[in-house]
């Protein structure tokens, strides 16, 4: 077993919150006239009125915190808004000072709590670079080196001499996190910070991720994107209220925040979109009547009722979620199959028969959305349906294929026997 | 290759409470997030300003003009010496230019950059500190503005002159020390951004800038000395003018003394709240 890196012992972090009183205008003056008035009537030996006893309450944002990180370990803390995650991280990366409790670290930490501290608008690209790194704790020789490498990262050379307040907001984004990404560390702490830049820019950041990840570095990541934490840790802690309610694979920690996101009910009673509205939505079996049971290999049937005005150039869409909510499949009409919602107003219903999918056992979602493709969305439903499967078992193996495993939620299947056929003789047989 | 290799294990306890006792190697070790703080105030201050740097200037010297009509020639207060009055309030203008931007950047350092503060570990008393060359770079150039007056009146200072670094070292610890204790209180009661310009304003008037303070009645001289500044500004002139501006010695001894409480205070009480900025500001 590797070292020790970070150990955590009953750490808490208590925060005073003051409730303030609403004033008239909250002005300086009305600050200081209520001041001077408790003041008055303190030298007049009087209880102040403005200052009831309640008016201060204790919080902790973090409460007997016990865990402990080894070399080379990439863990993701997970939880609610609010759970602590960041307050957390603060304490870890020295900002903060805990309340109470001890942190031990062993090595350098150094934080991303956020891209781009300290960006001047005024300063250069170039400038920015040099002053976000050393504020990141990189020494210049170590900037000098790699320099290149981030305006190369960052897609911005024509620009470096440029002050970044001239830049637009994706320049800046992906400047701030070049530097952010070449920093070199023993325990790197990241809070959520893939969420910057376009598409593309973010899957090269999950690239540049897991290349930190995987050359033995100490990683502890806060993120609300659980595929990138399924892809980049292998451990997870989860936050409650400041306190530790599982630490442990990613995999059940992600299945035990869901569970305490409490069971997610299929909503009956749907708003409606300005120019569409979905009524209603059913999954299928195979006599066309409604379930709540998906059977692996048979064709994903949705029967779906909606209404129009009759805009032109409206499709449907459909998105499959696992039971971490994750994304898992998407159906858009207009793009997959040039269908679009009929163009006369009225009252319709349709059949969506989709493939059949070796679904692995467990929780699904179906969101539904009716939208002008690239433009808007004019209604949303998220878990229009539910269902589940029970059992995973293609060609009838003697074996439950679930989602509870971690290999993801569809059992593949082969197109052609797989056969093995000898290429060289085994090393023994000569 | 990176820093973290070059650097042995480091062991770190983090508790409540818990003085750090590599603070001020860490200072040390943080030396070029300092320059490089330094460097951005330094770099941003004149930007798009139309004249740039010549507002440093400008600032000083238009100052300078005003009170040497001001206190010399309306308010009759120049003295019959052979220095030229202008020499005078400028070599009393240097210091307190010195001592009140020291006093008011650095008070405001630690809110301003709050940012830094609240994302990212460093010891704090880097903020200030990097402040502080702006002040200083501003002081260089009023220095020049000085040799130019020297030369205009073709007045030649003593062997004094060669001291001004000390009584520049000494100015700076004497608006540090009271700079770094607004600099903490500020963080939590922002009450002191407008106490410290009032403070300043009213500091012009009772610290001898455009008199000289051989004006006080002997006997109130070691009060008078109470303020820092005055020992600061008197030995300014001293080392500027030489022998016809004697430094007052009981009253400098006063203003050491204070200086150096102001200094203590500024810093411990610094070192006291600063692990408390990040969940303040």
């Amino acid at each position: 077993m590797s070292q020790t890196v970070i150990r955590s012992q009953g750490l808490g972090k208590k925060f005073v919150i003051t409730h303030r009183q609403p004033r008239e205008g909250d002005l300086f003056v009305d600050l200081l006239m209520s001041r001077a008035r408790s003041a008055l009537r303190a030298l007049a030996g009087r209880k102040s009125k403005d200052e009831p006893a309640g008016r201060y309450e204790e919080f902790w944002a973090l409460r007997d915190i016990d865990f402990e990180i080894r070399a080379g370990e990439l863990v993701s803390i997970i939880g609610h808004n609010g759970a602590g995650k960041t307050t957390l991280l603060k304490v870890l990366s020295r900002i903060t000072e805990p309340t109470e409790g001890r942190v031990e670290i062993f090595g350098r930490v150094n934080s991303l709590l956020e891209v781009g501290t300290g960006f001047h608008p005024e300063l250069t690209g170039r400038e920015n670079i040099f002053l976000n790194g050393a504020i990141l704790g990189m020494t210049r020789a170590e900037m000098r080196r790699k320099f290149d490498e981030i305006v190369d990262f960052a897609g911005v050379e024509k620009f470096i001499d440029t002050p970044v307040k001239r830049y637009s907001t994706g320049m800046y984004v992906r400047l701030a996190f070049s530097v952010a990404a070449h920093l070199e560390a023993e325990i790197l702490v990241v809070d959520e910070v893939l969420a910057v830049g376009d598409a593309e820019f973010q899957s090269r950041c999950l690239n540049r991720m897991s290349e930190v990840a995987s050359s033995g570095r100490t990683v502890l990541f806060v993120s609300h994107n659980f595929a990138a934490v399924t892809a980049l840790t292998k451990r997870a802690i989860v936050l409650n209220s400041g306190r530790v309610t599982f630490d442990g694979p990613v995999t059940d920690a992600l299945a035990h925040y869901t569970a305490s996101l409490g069971k997610v009910e299929t909503k009956r009673k749907w708003d409606r979109g300005s120019n569409s509205s979905l009524l209603a939505a059913d999954l299928l079996d195979a006599e066309g009547r409604p379930t709540d049971r998906y059977v692996p290999g048979t064709p994903l049937r949705l029967r779906v009722e909606l209404e129009t005005t009759g805009l032109p150039g409206l499709s449907l869409e459909v998105v499959l979620r696992d039971r971490h909510n994750i994304p898992i499949g998407y159906y858009a009409s207009n793009n997959f199959s040039q269908v679009l919602l009929p163009a006369e107003a009225g009252r319709y219903e349709c059949i969506l028969s989709l493939d059949s999918y070796q679904l692995a056992a467990g929780e699904y979602g179906i969101d539904l959305m009716i939208s002008v493709p690239n433009i808007m969305v004019d209604h949303e439903v998220d878990n229009a349906v539910r269902f589940s499967v029970d059992t995973c078992s293609p060609n009838g193996i003697p074996f439950n294929f679930t989602q509870e495993l971690g290999f993801g939620n569809q059992a593949m299947q082969l197109s052609a026997p797989l056969r093995f056929k000898p290429i060289a003789p085994s090393p023994e047989a000569t | 290759m990176s820093v973290a290799e070059q650097q042995p294990k480091l062991h770190l306890v983090l508790e409540a409470g818990r003085a750090d006792q590599r603070y001020w190697t860490d200072l040390w070790r943080y030396r070029e997030l300092y320059f490089i703080l330094a460097w951005r105030d330094v770099a941003v201050r004149y930007k798009q300003t139309v004249i740039g740097a010549a507002w440093a200037f400008i600032r000083p010297f238009l100052t300078m003009v005003v009170f040497t009509v001001l206190f010399g020639h309306l308010a009759k207060l120049a003295h019959d010496s052979a220095v030229p009055y202008a020499i005078v309030v400028f070599a009393g203008l240097l210091p307190w230019t010195l001592f009140s931007s020291v006093l008011s950047d650095v008070s405001n350092s630690v809110i301003a950059n709050s940012h830094l503060i609240s994302k990212v570990y460093f010891p704090r008393l880097i903020v200030p500190l990097a402040t502080v060359v702006v002040a200083l770079i501003d002081f260089a150039v009023t220095l020049v503005i000085l040799a130019g007056l020297m030369l205009f009146y073709g007045f030649l200072p003593g062997w004094q002159i060669l001291l001004l670094p000390i009584f520049v070292l000494l100015a700076l610890l004497a608006s540090l020390g009271p700079a770094l204790w607004a600099a903490s209180l500020i963080v939590k009661y922002r009450d002191f951004r407008f106490i410290i310009p009032f403070a300043l304003q009213f500091g012009l008037y009772v610290s001898p800038v455009g008199f000289s303070s051989s004006v006080v009645p002997e006997q109130w001289r070691s009060l008078y000395s109470l303020n820092p500044v005055v020992g600061i500004i008197d030995g300014f002139r001293w080392s500027i003018i030489g022998g016809a501006s004697p430094i007052y010695w009981p009253g400098f001894l006063v203003s050491l003394g204070v200086m150096a409480f102001f200094l203590w205070l500024g810093i411990r009480t610094f070192r006291r709240t600063e692990r408390g900025f990040a969940d303040l500001v």
